[in-house]
């Protein structure tokens, strides 16, 4: 059954696709963004936000109703830039200026561009800051979940662990916390820099919630996102979403120093080419 | 006589019952006025634990939902631990949102002697007001941190608040009521041809030298700063542009950025032509062991070294 409807082309998959080539035509224009580390977490963004994960609202982007989105791992968001464009929180033509002079798209995300949340770029900072909004919607009574993506090199910064701590000493199961599992780092795969696998048993040591998903298919993201939103259970929850960096291009696939790899720009339309 | 923390934490006690927006967070660091608040308002007092790096990160996250936050730590801790945390998420980001953290950093300067030079705090001066959009304020005595406390609520941006350790004595009384906050620096005691200008514990030490020195007929003026950030050059100029000869005193290390090139460029910047003499501690850590004033003295910064110093510059000794 799982294989029969992993095979189907759900609205889902096309749309993770099109997220795909898109991001790989913004690099064409920014060769300065970071590629792979874009492409991992194609399909978590598009779960989030088109497959009925997280509410928001694109012409009223700091809405008080919607779900807080952290993008710890800032560099690895440029798949979000179309995503954004198409639901409406910017112009579209604006994906064709990304790192141009005077545009607010830049090579890092900034809360500056509508639909982000917070200022990441250095990384460990997320965790964190989530825990506080987590506490505060509490605190306020209010329902709305706090989502934060990080990467698995990024699991090395300590702040991470004090928020990892901080979260389940407060009991914040309005904190989901993705994990790009995409197993590679700045300079290398990450079992060679600081294996921390068997990562589920560790964050459940401290006391967490840990599920793990296929994270290339954005129907079973879905559902996960959608189930660890909707449970309550005094725990903060992880969702390890396995993917691979670089995904969708083969030459970034299995290359340990993918992350501070270009794709040329001439490349790049017979690499979307050869996706269709 | 009240410590600072002790003076500033009874006044945000008594706001917190009629303000739900106030929040209290400490990385395990405490006071006796403390135990109170935390026993009124479990809901809204969290011990983050020594972690300063999450203080700071939780802070931002309360913040960013519109809770006013007070983020309590050691002040070295505090700053340089989490300086990056501090940079990212408060002074960055308080540029695109509003933000209102306020860092309250306890053990200025040599506050802790005797812990040795990872509690000693000289840098923290220096690297907090090379942050923009940051105010820095470094007050003297309990009244200017009492008088903080309605400013810290209403001004929504991020400031850190250098307390000193010790039980200090007053030195605002009823003047305090004219003093405003925005001012930033407030002159103490009108002199001749010299000022002593400094900050904090350092305010005490130069009230002193200018007394000791009225009695061998040197009339010499005194100017507390205690807000280094935002600052209004223009008003410090015209308060020190009549003297001859400004002295600089601070519990930080000197050339470095912190109160002397706050007052140096203030008037380089307006073409003074007087003499500017910066004290402080020079550049190395201090592994001496003793009390604050022991230390001092090595540093020369002793009521009689200071006293020296400017008779030297008058060429009256």
């Amino acid at each position: 059954m799982q294989v029969a409807r992993k095979e189907m082309c759900s609205p889902l998959r096309t749309k993770a696709a099109w997220v795909r080539k898109e991001a790989l035509r913004v690099h064409k224009v920014a060769q300065e963004t970071r590629i792979a580390s874009s492409l991992s977490c194609v399909e978590i963004f598009t779960a989030l936000f088109y497959g009925h994960v997280l509410r928001f609202n694109p012409y009223d982007p700091a809405w008080e109703g919607r779900d807080r989105l952290i993008i710890s791992k800032g560099h690895g968001a440029i798949s979000l830039y179309p995503i954004l464009a198409d639901l409406g929180y910017f112009d579209r033509k604006e994906l064709d200026r990304v790192c141009g002079e005077g545009t607010f798209l830049g090579g890092i995300p900034d809360p500056v561009i509508p639909g982000f949340e917070t200022v990441n770029g250095s990384l460990g900072h997320g965790p964190g800051v989530g825990c506080g909004m987590a506490i505060a919607l509490k605190r306020k009574g209010r329902s709305e979940t706090v989502f934060v993506l990080v990467g698995d090199g990024e699991l090395c910064e300590g702040s991470v662990w004090e928020a990892v701590m901080f979260a389940s000493m407060h009991g914040l199961d309005n904190l989901v916390l993705i994990i790009d599992r995409n197993n590679v780092s700045m300079l290398d795969f990450c079992k060679n820099i600081i294996d921390l696998n068997p990562l589920e048993e560790k964050l459940r040591a401290f006391g967490w919630e840990v599920s793990s998903v296929d994270g290339h298919d954005p129907d079973d993201l879905a559902l996960a996102l959608s189930r660890l939103k909707g449970t309550q259970g005094n725990r903060p929850k992880a969702l390890i979403a396995d993917t691979i960096k670089g995904k969708g291009v083969p030459s970034l696939e299995s290359d340990a120093l993918s992350h501070i790899r270009n794709i040329r720009p001439e490349e790049v339309d017979s690499i979307i080419e050869a996706m269709r | 006589m009240s410590t600072m923390r002790d003076a500033f934490i009874e006044e945000v006690h008594a706001r917190m019952g009629g303000d739900e927006r106030i929040f209290f967070l400490s990385a395990d660091f405490g006071s006796p006025r403390l135990d109170a608040l935390r026993a009124d308002f479990p809901g809204r007092f969290i011990n983050v634990g020594i972690a300063e790096q999450n203080l700071v990160n939780v802070s931002t996250g309360l913040a960013l939902e519109g809770f006013i936050v007070y983020a309590y730590a050691i002040a070295p801790f505090l700053t340089m631990r989490a300086y990056e945390q501090i940079r990212i998420n408060l002074a960055l980001q308080s540029q695109l949102k509003e933000l209102n953290v306020n860092l309250i950093g306890v053990g200025a300067g040599m506050s802790y002697d005797v812990s040795g030079p990872t509690h000693h705090c000289l840098e923290d001066l220096s690297i907090m007001r090379a942050l923009p959009n940051m105010t820095v304020f470094s007050p003297s005595d309990c009244n200017l941190v009492r008088k903080f406390v309605d400013y810290s609520i209403k001004v929504k941006s991020p400031k850190y608040l250098r307390f000193e350790g010790k039980p200090l004595p007053g030195i605002y009384a009823d003047n305090i009521e004219k003093i405003n906050i925005e001012d930033g620096f407030f002159e103490l005691r009108k002199g001749g041809e010299i000022c002593l200008v400094s900050t904090g514990y350092m305010t005490h030490k130069a009230l002193k030298v200018a007394g000791a020195l009225q009695w061998e007929g040197i009339d010499a003026g005194v100017v507390d700063i205690f807000l280094l950030r935002p600052f209004d050059p223009a008003a410090l100029y015209s308060s020190l542009k009549d003297y001859r000869y400004i002295v600089t005193i601070e519990e930080g290390f000197i050339g470095k950025g912190g109160l002397d090139s706050i007052v140096a460029s203030t008037l380089a910047d307006n073409g003074f032509g007087g003499v500017i003499k910066r004290m402080g501690f020079a550049d190395e850590y201090i592994f001496d062991i003793g009390g604050r004033e022991y230390l001092h003295r090595l540093a020369g910064l002793g009521e009689e070294d200071i006293s020296r110093s400017i008779k030297t510059i008058l060429k009256v000794a």
